[in-house]
């Protein structure tokens, strides 16, 4: 049995572990020259965080999630499972009363509380929720290793490489995880454009991600350890994966500021932009199309869902049983 | 019924389609306002490359007129750039112009709206300025040419409700031909009841629906609080008064002995 899957990012990746893992042949297609060099995964927060999402996405999120912890606990050693702090300066304290009626899992914090969890922040925030269940990993790192697994077990990956016209051979599998690009198949995909930035802070001292709730500029910080931290990410409905705008800029760093004024003195590493895939649900998909499986429509929730959408999608493609959860 | 620059409106509830947790849940809470009026905020960035097509394609698709608005432009050089990508995108003359002075409260500069409503009047458009209750501003709006006022309940996004009921009033009674909308600062659906109870012609609520825990229930409450403010409005509703007043009249009631 061979499978070809087009698209490199993490659904792709994903995907092609679960098939080689069952003994399928994999090969993997990727339009750019790189990991990561055409895919929004590569400018994640990657932040496993459902009960933080569970404030704007339906409950199927959280049991997606669930399988996704112990998934990539399996798949990449650094996933750190440490929850996650979400914060909301005195004058936005209803921010977070509002958040938490919207979710669950998660206990109250004071301001001695949140000093325990993240010292670095002592005296700084009065009231704070904590969910201690949510996890977060580096996403370039865990799209590496999943790349090595894919090789170890035999498949390959061939980068700068165009999509096979379709259909796909007899005794073929295609799957396409290309995201925004099968838009001409999807026609009711769209794009939402994300806005993040790369910090060198040795000043400051985070171990977990930290939301900071605000009625126009919300912001969340990742620590991806030694001072560096991925923050993002603003959420715009437009496809145009165009720089950043200065406006953008400006609300993110402002926001990190009054986190901690520490991120006054970091180094910008870099400033990155991608498109998310999404159905006008914003929850992701399987779609079988004239023998193409599609996977897409992640959104924001890429490194949560993959592990659950490439399960499903390989027990479509090899069983044929379907997941009507994710299949309508 | 309502009429907005000569168009009739049967639902005096204007919704905004900013914030909803996905299009999705936006259609849907759509459908249960009933509104026939969509406020559309656009990004000038996304304007200038057509980029947001997808998602404004989905508010075209769900039926309802489309009023872009100007949010977020705090000059009016902006507030006129973004109206006229408006016109384009949308193909409406309709523009719902905000010139926000102030980051904090987003309260309008009144100077600016009125200079940039008599621009965009002139040129054509059919403008909704967000304004405050204040009356010589209402009176230069009209006067650059707009014929329809959307004066705030409270600051955007707040939820506060009808913050100045003297005012609101003393502007419905000066200018009782002029629709007026209310819009911003409406939390719950008591108080767009209370601004249609007044005699407001709509409410335009966005984030008291779309930031609900449950934004299509909220939003078929709201559709009931308009119309039943609305309907108490036509039937006249008492004076408050002072002294209490028995609701049995006391002559001509047998007497027992």
């Amino acid at each position: 049995m061979r499978a070809t899957i087009i698209g490199a990012g993490v659904a792709g990746l994903a995907c092609a572990v679960e098939l080689a893992e069952r003994g399928t042949e994999v090969e993997v297609l990727e339009r750019s020259a790189s990991l990561g060099g055409s895919c929004c995964s590569w400018f994640a927060g990657g932040m496993l965080a459902p009960w933080c999402e569970r404030v704007s996405a339906p409950p199927l999120i959280v049991a997606l999630a669930d399988e996704g912890f112990a998934w990539w606990g399996e798949k990449y050693p650094g996933m750190q499972r440490r929850g996650s702090l979400v914060l909301a300066h005195a004058r936005d304290a209803g921010e977070l009363k509002h958040f938490a009626r919207r979710t669950q899992q998660y206990e109250w914090l004071d301001a001695e509380g949140i000093a325990a969890l993240e010292p670095d922040l002592a005296g700084r925030f009065e009231q704070g929720l904590y969910f201690k269940d949510e996890a977060h990993i580096d996403p370039r790192a865990a799209l590496g290793a999943l790349a090595a697994r894919v090789q170890a077990l035999g498949g390959t990956i061939h980068f700068a490489a165009e999509a096979p016209p379709a259909p796909a051979a007899r005794g073929e599998y295609r799957i396409d995880c290309t995201g925004l690009a099968a838009r001409a198949v999807l026609t009711d995909l769209r794009g939402v454009k994300g806005e993040m930035l790369h910090l060198q802070a040795p000043d400051v001292s985070l171990s977990r991600p930290v939301r900071v709730l605000h009625p126009r500029t919300p912001v969340y910080v990742v620590p991806r350890g030694d001072g560096h931290y991925m923050v993002g990410a603003t959420m715009i409905e437009s496809d145009a994966p165009s720089r950043i705008s200065a406006r953008s800029m400006l609300e993110l760093l402002g926001a990190v500021y009054a986190l901690h004024p520490g991120f006054g003195e970091a180094e910008i590493l870099e400033i990155g932009t991608g498109v998310r895939p999404a159905f006008p649900d914003n929850l992701p998909r399987l779609r079988p199309r004239d023998g193409t499986l599609y996977v897409n429509g992640l959104y924001r929730h890429g490194f949560l869902a993959a592990p659950a959408m490439a399960r499903r999608a390989a027990a479509f493609v090899l069983e044929g049983r379907e997941a009507p959860e994710v299949m309508q | 019924m309502l009429s907005l620059y000569e168009v009739p409106v049967r639902s005096r509830l204007l919704l905004g389609t900013a914030r909803f947790p996905s299009p999705a849940v936006l259609a849907e809470a759509v459908q249960a306002s009933g509104a026939e009026v969509l406020t559309v905020s656009l990004r000038r960035e996304s304007a200038g490359e057509r980029a947001g097509q997808a998602f404004w394609s989905i508010v075209r698709e769900l039926g309802a007129r489309v009023l872009p608005n100007t949010a977020g432009c705090h000059t009016v050089k902006e507030a006129v750039t973004t109206a006229h990508m408006a016109r384009e995108v949308f193909a409406t003359s309709w523009i719902k112009l905000e010139v926000i002075g102030e980051e904090d409260t987003l309260q309008p500069d009144v100077f600016g709206l009125v200079e940039a409503a008599r621009i965009l009047c002139a040129e054509g458009f059919e403008v909704f300025p967000y304004t405050t209750e204040d009356l010589i501003v209402a009176e230069r709006l009209l006067a650059a040419g707009c014929r329809v006022l959307m004066p705030w309940g409270a600051p955007i996004g707040s939820g506060m409700g009808l913050n100045n009921l003297f005012g609101l009033k003393a502007l419905r009674a000066h200018f009782p031909a002029v629709p007026l909308v209310i819009d911003a600062g409406i939390g719950v659906p008591s108080h767009a009841a209370q601004a249609l109870e007044l005699g407001f012609d709509a409410v335009l609520i966005n984030t008291a629906v779309s930031q609900a825990v449950d934004p299509v229930r909220m939003a078929a409450a709201f559709a009931q609080a308009v119309s039943a403010g609305h309907e108490a409005f036509l039937a006249g509703p008492m004076e408050p008064r002072d002294m209490a007043v028995p609701s049995t009249p006391v002559v001509g009631s047998a007497l027992l002995r």
